[in-house]
Formats: structure tokens, sequence, C-alpha cells
């Protein structure tokens, strides 16, 4: 059985259709249904991952229509590869994707009443779209699911308020310039290598010696250029902060965490396995160039979240200094710097779920998520927050908790390829964090508003009623998922190390540099 | 030829393809960035796009070259073939790959089969976004971006300051569409002149013309987009 790889996306397209369906005549029919489809997805991506694992070569492949390699030459038919990277990132994915469909009964009938098998189909095809693009192995065929998903989150987002339409109508003009700039890269690597199979285009590069070509040169720079901007690198982050802020709280829980890391994914697999190591870090000046961009990317985004005054736009600049994070571990070019990359693709989806969970929570109970609504939130609902400040110390990078690993391994990276602009960084952007949080932390627990007038009567007095303080918990519904979420950061962090196993194990044949002297 | 002339015969007769998919391409990047009428905009965008497959068909061009279907010469289904070396059961009507002589007689199919995806993904995003620039012109009343950011921001800066207030906001309200669509036939004008009326005032909606909005917003019906004001279409 090597078919669990398609039913992974299989399922939540057939779900999203039978969502639209059978959605007209019961609503109430479309969230058994999306859950049930989501559950299958990650029990198949599940399957598929212990699939590459046992086997010989860590990969599994399926050549969808028949035209397999032993009648046809590679490069005929489309093709679905998960190897290591890709199947641990589609369980990323499905997961992120099934703690969020649960997680969306009550939102959902609150925010956009009426509108739920709509939803629900966006919702599965959106999952569709992203778990396609970790798992194909087609150029063109991965220009068409990043459109795929795309279109479903420009639908998502516009099913919010008016204000997120406009924020919408951002996103799709310069998500369609990302797209078809990816969409331009492709139609020039066709052009020299005469294939669209991603395995094809490496071995022709190789085969050839491509690597002075200028026409490689164009391709990997409109790729890599449109790729930047769907991920919402810093120059190019503009839509993201509004369109994810304004957004129906579980679309956000759902965009935030995905799409920019399954971009960042792209980056990674276009580097690794089209354009190969040896041409992305040596033929270029971009190895050179973009952990400067990184530099100034990660310091304004960070700098931007700092003068945010309302949870939901601060987690959205944290996903664009994040973002940064992991463009400099691809782009330090070192071991180290790639495996914590990864990695931190991985946690940062773990966290950045934890918090937008925690924050549509705080939405939903409080009405705001502006500071100033914030105060005696522990006594009101004290598993959300505790929920919520998991994910925080996450992004500071706590030891327990993923993001210390995942960071520790970029500083390591940084560190072996001396490229000490890029520590730095990270280490001011780390302050950045925690001052974010703790702040967070005090406004809860001081009585102060936000243009400083003293709200309460002394030391201990929040200046609440005692209706306003007493214990209120959100539905189960809400709650238990973002424990589950955020009890996954800690797992991950504790069990650090079998997940950088695998992805040393996928770096094993890519010949990095690991520096000189270390372990 | 001097230097400059070979490269003008370059640009104008060798490559006047690449050329104009690079001019197209900077005229709908040019008018995505700077044009003020967001239809304008996805006008641009369209263009953008319209550039990339121009790009992609021309590539598959060659001189002398006919169409993609196999000339009767060419053993399109095997037969001969299939008769001669008698291959497997599940082969036999498949089309057999041509030499490599044979096929330069062929322009390449795959880049438009490419562009066919790409221009039904090109017809989708244009029509959400329009669909996007429709809830636009209805929530604020304009699709002109410099309006559009002003409105924008006083929405923002009435959220900043007194988040608790809630203002009764033109959400489209549930529960008036089945009933709707009955009436729609019946009077379309008076509803259309009602929403018209509604549009020349300003600030929040009174109760009475909410439901009206509710409908017009759950339908996206065909009538209210004949009748923008004049003054927001014109540049």
């Amino acid at each position: 059985m090597s078919d669990h790889i398609v039913w992974i996306v299989l399922f939540p397209l057939l779900g999203g259709v039978a969502c639209s369906l059978f959605g007209n005549f019961s609503k109430k029919i479309c969230y058994p249904l999306a859950v049930g489809s989501m559950i299958a997805s990650v029990w198949s991506s599940v399957h598929t991952l212990f699939q590459v694992i046992e086997s010989p070569l860590h990969q599994v492949s399926y050549i969808q229509g028949g035209w397999t390699l032993d009648l046809f030459p590679r490069g005929v038919g489309i093709e679905f590869r998960a190897d290591l990277l890709g199947a641990l990132i589609t369980l990323v994915v499905t997961g992120v994707g099934l703690i969020v469909v649960l997680y969306s009964k009550v939102p959902v009938q609150r925010q956009t009443p009426g509108k739920e098998p709509l939803y629900y189909t966006l919702f599965l095809l959106q999952i569709t779209g992203l778990a396609g693009i970790t798992l194909t192995g087609d150029a063109f065929n991965l220009y068409v699911l990043i459109e795929v998903a795309a279109l479903t989150g420009y639908g998502l987002i516009a099913l919010g308020s008016n204000r997120a339409a406009a924020a919408t109508f951002n996103y799709i003009i310069l998500g369609t310039i990302g797209a078809s700039l990816y969409l331009l890269g492709v139609g020039y690597l066709y052009l020299k290598t005469g294939t669209l199979n991603m395995v094809g285009i490496l071995e022709v590069i190789e085969a050839n010696n491509l690597h002075d070509s200028p026409a490689m040169q164009v391709a990997f720079v409109l790729v890599l250029l449109g790729v930047l901007i769907k991920m919402a690198f810093f120059p190019f982050h503009a839509w993201l902060p509004k369109a994810y802020c304004h957004a129906p709280t579980t679309t956000s829980c759902l965009l935030a965490p995905l799409v920019t890391k399954v971009m960042i994914y792209v980056m990674i697999r276009m580097i690794l396995s089209v354009f190969g190591v040896e041409f992305s870090f040596e033929s270029t000046w971009w190895a050179e160039v973009m952990p400067w961009l990184v530099v100034v990317a990660i310091i304004c985004a960070a700098v931007m979240a700092l003068a945010q005054r309302e949870i939901k736009s601060m987690l959205t600049y944290l996903i664009v200094a994040e973002v940064g994070y992991m463009v400099g571990g691809v782009w330090i070019y070192n071991y180290y710097g790639l495996v914590g990359s990864i990695f931190h693709v991985i946690s940062d989806a773990c966290m950045t779920l934890c918090l937008f969970l925690g924050a549509g929570i705080i939405l939903e109970k409080c009405r705001t998520t502006h500071f100033d609504g914030l105060r005696g939130l522990f006594a009101k609902m004290p598993l959300t927050m505790i929920g919520f400040f998991i994910g925080g110390f996450s992004i500071i990078g706590l030891p327990p908790t993923c993001g210390f690993f995942s960071k520790w391994y970029l500083i390591t990276g940084g560190m072996v390829s001396e490229r000490w602009e890029y520590m730095v960084t990270l280490m001011f952007s780390t302050m950045v964090m925690v001052i974010l949080f703790f702040r967070l932390i005090e406004r809860i627990h001081l009585a102060v508003d936000e243009s400083g007038k003293n709200l309460g009567k002394g030391h201990g007095d929040l200046g609440l009623t005692d209706e306003q303080t007493r214990f209120d918990e959100a539905p189960l519904s809400m709650l238990i998922p973002l424990l589950i979420a955020a009890s996954i950061v800690i797992i991950v962090g504790v069990y650090n190390q079998e997940v950088v196993n695998l992805i040393e194990l996928f770096l094993e044949d890519h010949n990095l540099p690991t520096g000189v002297t270390y372990k | 030829m001097t230097e400059d002339g070979s490269i003008f015969f370059q640009l104008l007769v060798e490559r006047l393809n690449y050329f104009i998919y690079i001019v197209l391409l900077m005229i709908g990047l040019w008018a995505m960035i700077a044009k003020n009428n967001l239809i304008k905009k996805l006008i641009g965008m369209s263009i953008f796009q319209t550039a990339i497959i121009l790009f992609y068909v021309s590539t598959a061009v060659k001189e002398d070259a006919t169409i993609p279907i196999y000339l009767p010469e060419h053993d399109p289904h095997g037969t001969e073939l299939n008769s001669e070396s008698n291959q497997s059961g599940g082969m036999i009507h498949a089309p057999q790959v041509l030499e490599a002589s044979l096929v330069s007689g062929y322009t390449n199919p795959l880049p438009h089969v490419l562009m066919l995806t790409a221009i039904v993904v090109g017809v989708a995003t244009l029509g959400l976004a329009l669909s996007v620039c429709l809830r636009i012109y209805r929530a604020y009343g304009t699709i002109e971006e410099d309006d559009l950011l002003l409105e924008l921001e006083k929405e923002d800066g009435r959220k900043a300051g007194g988040f608790r207030k809630k203002r009764p906001r033109r959400m489209p309200s549930r529960g008036g569409k089945s009933k709707d669509k009955v009436r729609k036939g019946t009077d379309e004008k008076s509803k259309s002149g009602q929403v018209q009326t509604r549009r020349r005032k300003s600030g929040p909606s009174k109760p009475t013309s909410t439901k009206s909005n509710s409908n017009s917003d759950t339908q996206g019906g065909g009538e209210e987009t004949e009748k923008p004001p004049e003054k927001t279409i014109s540049p």
C-alpha cells in the first residue's frame, strides 16, 4: 500500500466537495464531515511518515494516472513524492488543520453565521492546497497548488468583516504577483531543462552543468522572489498583518501557522531538490546578500511588533519576524542553520497555532484583544492563559518548549558559519519577544491602562468587580484544542532529538558544510 | 552591422516575443502599483498574467511546425509497431513515443496545456478579486484607493480610540435570503432605488436600510453593479 500519500490530499478534497454539496441541505453535517476528513488525512500522513522512515531510500513516490516510471520516462505524469522533509511538514499541516477544525465549532457559528458550509469547504480545500504543496514533485503542479491554497485563503479571510475584505484586496494583488513570478521562473526552468519534474530538473542541471547559465540565474531569482513575496519576507510583508489581523478567528488560526511556513518549505525544497545546493549558494550572489536582508527584516518586524497595542496584530508582526529567522537559517548556508530552519518551521507552526488559538479565545470571551481589555484574565481564564503563554514562551525560546531548541540550532548555525550579524539579530529579537510577552503579563496583572492612567485603588487591586474576575473559562471545544497545541509545543520540545534525527537523516546526502570544529 | 544594430536586430526581430512579454509584464506591474482605482489594478493584474501566458506559449512555437496532433504517417496508435513486435496487453492501444526526428514537425504541446491551467487560475483569481471589490464598494462606497485608505484609517482610529464601543457597522445580517429570492423578480426596481438612496447618505445606516443592505450582501446580485455613482468610476 503506497497510496496513503495520495489520500492525504484526497480526503480533504473529497470532504470539501461533500461539504459544498450537502451543506445546502443541512448545515450541521459540515462540521462532522470536516472533522472526519481531517482525521483521515492525519492518519494517512502519519502512515506516510512511517512508510518514508522504513523505506530504504527514505522516500515514497506515487505517479498519478498510471504514468509509472517502468513504462514512461521521468517527467511524464505528475509525481507525488514524500521524503522525510515533505512527510514531516505534511504531518504538521494536517495536524494543525485537525486542531483548528476541532476549534472551529463555536467561533464559526458566532462570527460567520449561516456560512458554515462555505467555511468548511474553503477550509478543507485550503488543507488540500497546503498538503499538496508539501507533497508534489512537479514544479508546475506546485504553482497550481500554491494558487489553490491562495485562492481559498483569500476566500477564508474575506468571509470576515468588511475591513477584512479590504485587507484581502492587497493580499490578492501581492499574492498574484508572487505566484506569477514563480510561474515565470518555472517557465525558464522548463526552457533550460525540458522537464517539470523536480528530480528531473536537478538531474539535468547537474548532467549538463547549467550552473553558469544566465537563464538559470533568472529562473532562480524569479522563483525565489515569488516565494519570498508569498511568505511575507520583510519588504514584501505588507499584505500579511492586516489580512491576518482582521480575518475571522479560525481563519487566522489556520493561515497564520501554515501558509508562511509552507512557503518556507517551498524555498527549502527549491534550493535543495530543484536547483541544488551548489547552484543556489555558490553560483549566485544571494548567499552574500540574504543574511543582511534577514537582519533588516527581523529588526524591522520586531520593532513593528513592539508598536502594536493589540494581541492579534502583535502576533502577525511576530510571524513576519519568525519568517526572517527561518529564511536566515537557510541562507547562512550551513548544516546546522538548515537543521534549525526546518525544525523551526515545525516548532513555529506549533507555537503560532498555540498563540492564535489563545488570542481567539480571548477575542471570543472579552470581545477585544486590545491590551486595555486584558486585566484580570489569569483569574478569569487560567487555563487559556497558561496555554497562550506556553506558546509565548516558546516564541521567546524558554528551554522546555520547542522554540528553544530550534533557536539553538539557528544560533549554532550562525556561529559555525561566522555570520555574527545574524546571531546578534536573533539575540536582539529574542529580547524584543521577552518584552512583548512579559509586557502582556504585566498588563494582565496591573491596573494601568494604555495611557498610563491608574485604574485600581492600590496594591493588587485591578479595578474590576468580582463579576469580571470570576472563573469563566472558554467552551471546551475551544479550550481543548488550545491545550493540545500547548502540550504539543512542550512534547516536541522534550522529544526534539527524535525530530532532529529525522531532519539530519534527510540532510545527509546534501553535502552541506558543517563548519570545522563543531561536534 | 554595428554592435548597436545587432542588439536592435536581436530585440525586435529574433526575440520580439520576449521583448513584448517583458513590456506587457512591466505595464501590468506598473498598473498594479501605481493605479489608484482598484478595478484598474485588477486590469493590470490580468495584463501581468497574460504576459506570462504569452511567454510560455511563444516558447512552444517552432518554424514550419504543425499543431501537436499526430500526422497519419507517424503511426499514431502504434498499430503497425504492435503487430510486429507483439507487445504486452495493456500497451496495445497506447500511442507510441516518437523519435526525436519525427517530433520536430510538431509544436510543443506542453506549454499550451500548462497555460490552460494558468488561464483557469487567472479567471478564478480575477473573479474573486472582483467580488472582493464589490464588497469593498458596498462597505465603503468607493473603489479609489486613496479614499478607501482614508475610510480605513477612520475606522481603525475609531477602533483604537474606543474599543469597547461597538460601532453599528453595516455587517451583513442573516435571514432575508430565501425570502428575497422570491421577491427579487417582482420589485427589482424599487429595491435598487432604495439602495441607491441609501448609498448617498453617509455615516452609519439606519435600521430600515440595514435590511436592504443585508439582502444585497448575501445575494451578490447583478442589478446593483450597473449603477455606481459617476464620481467614483471616472479616473
